[in-house]
């Protein structure tokens, strides 16, 4: 009966890491430098003249965001940016690698993007030093969003690009306001479930082992179902449609501990999925492609992009080709698409695999920020980012490699696309602050007295309690 | 460019981008195990980093000390200055009770604006007030007796 008595208060303390995100930020420096060098060393046989301001750029903007962080986000997880900043250096070379096979110029127009982005992940961090402040806005934020939405379905800024009515065109820049829109929308979904959620996990009857929720608290599920459909109908976009409604189903859920979500959600996406089939042509074709991509190579809307990739991919096998020794121009949009295909043509099985593990990494950090945040908030707002990018990835990558069917949406830091790439380091900069918030030390709860002393943990003795 | 260099160059880049990858998940398996330390850390800076807070003017007729009043160390005794006193069979504790119904890090007493509070820390065999066993730090008047163990504790002027 005997028992050791150590039950201190010792509490879990984060520690701030800084050094160790500058460590893991130079080895990025050398994944994108590093892939910068290969592509020219691979196309042109040599190392790229402008290789020392290219690394230099690269440089300053990766200690940018890491002074920034120093000053205003001391406890910040430490993983973060390297990682993203090293997906973001990888894919601006394979961007370059294609430019020149297609005499494009989409790799300075990224890095201009990408300086962009970590302007605005600076700024966001150091603005906004509690995320806390964000609930305020909850309704704002939705409205604001719906209204990017709209956007793109406004006569003279709209514009449509290959099928999607997802641009708008301002003074000469093309932006896909959903991606804002998505930020803005976690923020909404959280500050409006962090009130609302007993109200939706506790009433409710019981079906066959789930719990299902009662009719009257169906309405903000069905209404984010119809803005989906909305999306897919209006705007013809797949991929964003099944991102909201994913990530409102997955913040559903963790608010309120309820598989019962998930039920009534599937099978709305099955009634959304069945409808879009039957309505609209190009739905059908995608599904048709997915079943069987080699009888629609030769067809307009076809399969070729996809076939090419596939063969690209097989052609890479297990280590690629190298940079430079395949032929990823053969995949249309190989830059923004398809860059998963181009990544398993020249680096193979190792690379694609080490790509999904960085994007995994990054999904693990956010849920890890959800697990240690210590407001309600805070925890849906960054289990709806790590949704994000999860989503995102999960629904390229399946498409690519034929898992799912194909629907268009960026690769999340990898692609070029100047909206996407800002809109996810904001991503990342919120993150970031939530997690700073979370992992600092509380104020005043301070161990008052020394260690805890080993030496005298000799077992004390329990006094039998005689019941009366 | 040769194809053995091509080759070297292909499997080097892919090197590096899995060294990235492992530095990353070490440092991700780093922050889930070492993170419950820094209690050492900060007791070594801590005495350096903080000028010892002065205690506040004592009022008339406040507790000054507590003292043992029953059991194997009775009349040892511990100055209420403002910092809280750690009671138990470790060597760290203010009044260190070679009691075995004791455990290493029994109970606390703290100050709290003019009140003095008793907490328990998770001992084995819990802190008394009385008779009553505490389950919430309690305010602790004078005279009032502290049972830890078989040892009584008093607060005193």
């Amino acid at each position: 009966m005997s028992q050791v008595t150590s039950a201190s208060p010792d509490q879990f303390v984060h520690r701030s890491r800084r050094g160790a995100e500058l460590f893991l930020l130079i080895l990025a420096l050398g994944v994108g430098a590093g892939a910068y060098a290969a592509v020219g060393l691979g196309i042109q046989g040599e190392v790229p003249p402008d290789m020392i301001g290219y690394t230099g750029w690269l440089a300053v903007l990766m200690i940018a965001a890491h002074v920034a962080i120093r000053m205003t986000a001391q406890y910040a997880d430490p993983i973060l940016l390297p990682v993203v900043a090293a997906l973001n250096g990888l894919g601006l070379a394979v961007i370059h690698r294609l430019d020149l096979a297609n005499n494009s110029n989409f790799a300075r127009q990224q890095l201009i993007w990408m300086t962009l982005g970590v302007v605005l992940f600076i700024v966001t961090i150091t603005l906004l030093r509690d995320h806390r402040v964000l609930q305020r806005y909850t309704y704002t934020s939705g409205l604001l969003a719906i209204g990017l939405l709209l956007l793109p379905m406004m006569p003279i800024i709209g514009n449509e690009v290959r099928g999607a009515r997802i641009w708008i065109n301002v003074a000469g820049f093309s932006f896909q306001p959903g991606e804002i829109a998505k930020l803005l929308l976690v923020i909404t979904f959280a500050g409006y479930l962090v009130l609302h959620r007993d109200a939706l996990a506790l009433a409710g009857r019981r079906l066959l082992f789930v719990d299902l929720p009662r009719g009257r608290d169906l309405g903000p599920i069905l209404g984010m179902w119809l803005v989906s459909l909305g999306i897919l109908v209006f705007q013809r976009d797949l991929g964003s449609s099944l991102m909201f409604f994913g990530m409102f189903l997955v913040l559903l859920y963790v608010a309120t501990e309820r598989p019962g979500w998930l039920v009534v959600g599937g099978a709305l996406f099955v009634a959304g999925a069945f409808l879009g089939y039957q309505a609209f042509s190009h739905v059908r074709n995608r599904f048709d492609i997915w079943l069987s991509p080699f009888d629609y190579v030769d067809r307009t809307p076809g399969s070729g992009q996809l076939v090419e990739s596939m063969f690209g991919m097989a052609w890479g096998g297990l280590i690629g080709r190298g940079f430079g020794e395949g032929q990823p121009w053969r995949i249309p949009f190989a830059e923004s698409d398809f860059i998963m295909g181009a990544i398993g043509e020249e680096l193979g099985l190792t690379g694609v695999m080490a790509v999904i593990l960085l994007f995994a990494i990054i999904v693990e950090r956010g849920l890890r920020t959800a697990l240690v945040c210590r407001d309600g908030f805070g925890k849906l707002v960054a289990t709806g980012l790590a949704t994000i990018v999860a989503l995102q990835v999960f629904v390229v990558v399946g498409g690519v490699t034929t898992l799912i069917p194909l629907t268009g949406l960026t690769t999340p830091f990898l692609s070029y696309g100047g909206s996407s790439l800002v809109a996810n380091w904001v991503l990342v900069g919120l993150l970031l602050r939530i997690s700073d918030q979370a992992r600092r030390p509380l104020p005043g709860v301070e161990e008052p007295y020394g260690t805890y002393d080993s030496g005298a943990d000799e077992a004390t003795q329990v006094v039998k309690v005689v019941k009366p | 460019m040769s194809e053995l260099t091509l080759f070297l160059l292909r499997c080097g880049y892919l090197a590096i981008l899995w060294i990235f990858v492992l530095a990353a998940v070490s440092v991700v398996r780093a922050d889930m195990f070492g993170t419950r330390v820094p209690a050492t850390a900060k007791t070594k800076s801590g005495p350096k980093g903080k000028a010892p807070k002065q205690p506040p003017p004592r009022r008339r007729g406040a507790p000054t000390h507590v003292i043992v009043v029953q059991g194997v160390n009775a009349g040892a005794r511990a100055e209420l200055d403002g910092r809280p006193i750690l009671i138990g069979r470790g060597n760290d504790a203010a009044i260190r009770l070679d009691d075995d119904y004791v455990s290493t890090r029994h109970a606390r007493i703290a100050q709290s604006g003019d009140q003095w509070f008793v907490e328990d820390l998770g001992s084995t065999n819990g802190t008394y007030v009385g008779t009553a066993r505490i389950s919430q730090p309690t305010t602790l008047t004078l005279g009032a007796q502290v049972r830890i163990g078989k040892t009584i504790l008093e607060l005193r002027k």
